[in-house]
């Protein structure tokens, strides 16, 4: 079994305080949803722990069994286990989808050890069409022209082919219609086990149907304000944020504007 | 005021250069004419780059002898690479000066396509290459360093393919540079006649660290009526050289020229790209790629003339600086007063992968006819950081993924090349070059 845990975390963006003070621990076979209204700081959570550039952390830890992920470069912490499927994946011109996620694979194997071709495509095909994606985005150039959706997908088929130890999914369902986020849902479901844990960032319960959460975490200002499990997503889709709010004394769930 | 300039080689030398290779009358006189001319002409004047140091005159020695290859498997391992030794049917290798392997396939043969280097050609084929040589696309007085040229032609290559007449495979030209003392005067001529269609791929490949010498290019390429020629080609010259190098097309009508130009040399380069687009529907598309280091000095001219209407003329640069490399794209689209309905695009991008460099790209439509379209796009950046971020987020390194961004920029031309070889080696040089 492995362990995420993220201790009493402040990230700033351009000096700009947004997460203060958040705590979490995860652990592989188990799926953590983390729910909130606009701008309370879910996607800087995910991209604090992925490593993204502009984001500064001010203070606390994030682990992975006791390694120290905040001193590792992005591709080590991809090495260390760690994958997030952005909200924005870039696209990249002139590299084909299928070369990049073999380097992807590639990068974590020892030089003289790497994927066989046969078996890279092999595997690669066998993913795609459980994603019902078309062979031939295979050779596209990586993310290029793809449509929202078609990008979404593309994000679960690296994560199926990468494995990593913990997939952070930010808003993995924004934009999908219902029969992509059945298959996204699908691809997620399919990993999940004894050597996987997921974050899964989104504003909608409607995620939830498809993968059930064994832990719902809901964040305001900048932390986790509630935790439970997954009948707490049903009573915010039922009832919304505001129970929370006035149970907790909130008026202004956002981070604030300093 | 004109100054004369103490040219290396004086007429009476270039008179006897031209005697020991016992050229027609006609070419003796052109190179008589041509050298007094070099002597008053003004040098070129390359947008946005001042050559008036450079050297593009003084060279050790005029020519060298070099020994010819008896056989392919003589050949260096780096040029060998470039080459499918068993499967290429119709391949020219020049080594410095000396025309050092020929190959042509019986089938061209017979069907009269000409396919040889240019000094044999000016002999054996006087009447065709007496035609085409600096007439219709480059002229011999443009400056004083086409006129040096015409002069001082030591190499290149000439091919004719006639009327109607299909080249399935492509035709392949070595330029190899192993002796530091050569320079490089190489003619290429490329007349494909009527309907016919040739791919032609040529590759500059120094394998010297650092030359004494001039490259002093120029390469014609004679498309008549609807004829379509695919012209490859690589530079990597040394440092050392100071390179110019003039690729000129000359389209009739509804003729169509595809230009993917590697320009992978470590030399200070002055390098134009004209095509002119003389004859109504005719097309052109200008690809090329650069990437310049070190303390280099580039400045590449890319322009598509039109004349003819309903003409079609794209240009795609992409360019990688790095070190203190400074380089200028000059990118022209130019539709003439008559060529109604044409069309001229170019796009040119730089990547700078350090704060030394320096890379401008002056993308210039200049149109005098109002029933027409144009578009430019230009920009200039590096590498963006989120992209990297992306990259990595998957486990591969930063130097990995810059290689993968920057292999990605160039890919639009790389792969545009049609000789396989010629384009593995091309991302070798590039892998090389931007390590």
């Amino acid at each position: 079994m492995s362990t995420l845990v993220i201790k009493d975390l402040h990230v700033s963006i351009d000096d700009k305080e947004i997460l203060k003070g958040l705590n979490l621990t995860i652990n592989t076979n188990e799926v953590h949803a983390i729910m909130g209204p606009n701008g309370t700081g879910k996607s800087t959570l995910a991209s604090a722990i992925m490593g993204h550039p502009k984001y500064e952390v001010t203070q606390g830890t994030i682990e992975i069994d006791g390694e120290n992920v905040l001193e590792m470069e992005v591709d080590e912490r991809a090495k260390a286990g760690l994958f997030l499927a952005m909200q924005y994946p870039s696209e990249i011109s002139g590299v084909t989808n299928a070369d990049f996620i073999r380097s992807a694979i590639n990068a974590r194997r020892e030089e003289g050890n790497e994927i066989s071709l046969m078996k890279f495509i092999r595997e690669l095909d066998k993913t795609m069409d459980f994603l019902e994606m078309d062979q031939d985005m295979a050779q596209r150039y990586l993310n290029e022209g793809f449509s929202g959706g078609e990008k979404k997908r593309n994000e679960i088929l690296q994560l199926m082919m990468i494995k990593p130890t913990f997939a952070i999914l930010d808003e993995i369902d924004s934009g999908l219609d219902i029969d992509a986020l059945k298959v996204v849902a699908k691809g997620i479901n399919e990993m999940r086990g004894e050597g996987f844990g997921c974050i899964a960032i989104t504003h909608y319960q409607r995620l939830l149907n498809y993968i059930t959460p064994d832990h719902v975490h809901v964040m305001m200002q900048g932390k986790v304000v509630k935790s439970g499990g997954p009948e707490l997503a049903q009573r915010l889709e039922a009832e919304g944020y505001d129970w929370i709010k006035q149970e907790l004394g909130i008026e202004d769930e956002s981070v604030e504007q300093a | 005021m004109t100054v004369e300039t103490k040219l290396a080689l004086s007429a009476q030398e270039v008179s006897s250069f031209s005697q020991s290779n016992n050229e027609p009358t006609w070419f003796a006189d052109l190179r008589a004419t041509a050298i007094e001319k070099a002597a008053e002409l003004p040098m070129p004047k390359p947008d946005k780059t001042n050559i008036t140091k450079w050297n593009f005159i003084e060279f050790p020695v005029h020519t060298v002898e070099s020994t010819p290859f008896n056989s392919l498997q003589e050949l260096p391992t780096e040029i060998k690479e470039i080459i499918d030794i068993e499967g290429q049917e119709n391949l020219y290798i020049q080594r410095n000066n000396t025309p050092a392997f020929l190959k042509i396939s019986e089938e061209l043969a017979s069907q009269g396509v000409i396919f040889t280097d240019i000094l044999t050609a000016v002999r054996e084929h006087g009447d065709l290459v007496q035609k085409y040589f600096m007439t219709e696309a480059v002229k011999v007085d443009e400056h004083k360093l086409t006129a040096y040229h015409a002069a001082l032609v030591n190499g290149g290559v000439f091919v004719y393919v006639p009327k109607n007449v299909v080249v399935e495979k492509p035709l392949q030209v070595v330029f190899v540079n192993d002796n530091e003392e050569a320079s490089l005067f190489n003619h290429v001529l490329v007349v494909a006649d009527s309907n016919s269609a040739v791919t032609y791929v040529e590759t500059y490949v120094s394998t010297i660290e650092e030359s004494k010498g001039q490259a002093n290019l120029i390469e014609e390429v004679i498309a008549f009526d609807n004829a379509q020629v695919t012209f490859g080609a690589v530079d990597v010259l040394a440092k050392g050289f100071t390179t110019y190098v003039n690729r000129r097309g000359h389209l009739k009508r509804d003729a169509k020229v595809d230009w993917a130009l590697g320009l992978m040399n470590d030399s200070d380069t002055i390098s134009e790209s004209i095509t002119h687009l003389v004859g109504d529907g005719s097309l052109a598309n200008t690809k090329s790629v650069v990437v310049g280091r070190g303390q280099q000095k580039q400045n590449f001219t890319t322009e598509i003339r039109h004349w003819g209407k309903n003409s079609e003329g794209f240009i795609l640069k992409h360019g990688v600086m790095k070190d203190a490399a400074q380089t200028i794209f000059n990118g022209i689209g130019k539709i003439e007063h008559g060529a109604t309905k044409s069309n001229a695009e170019q796009e040119s991008r730089v990547l700078m992968l350090s704060e030394n460099a320096r890379g401008d790209a002056n993308p210039m439509l200049l149109i005098d006819e109002d029933d027409v379209m144009a578009g430019h796009a230009a920009s200039v950046g590096r590498v963006d950081p989120i992209q990297l971020y992306y990259l990595m987020s998957r486990g591969i390194s930063k130097a990995e993924a810059e290689r993968l961004v920057i292999h990605g920029f160039l890919a639009p031309v790389v792969n545009s090349l049609p000789i396989e070889s010629v384009k593995e080696q091309l991302t070798k040089v590039i892998e090389g070059k931007v390590r």
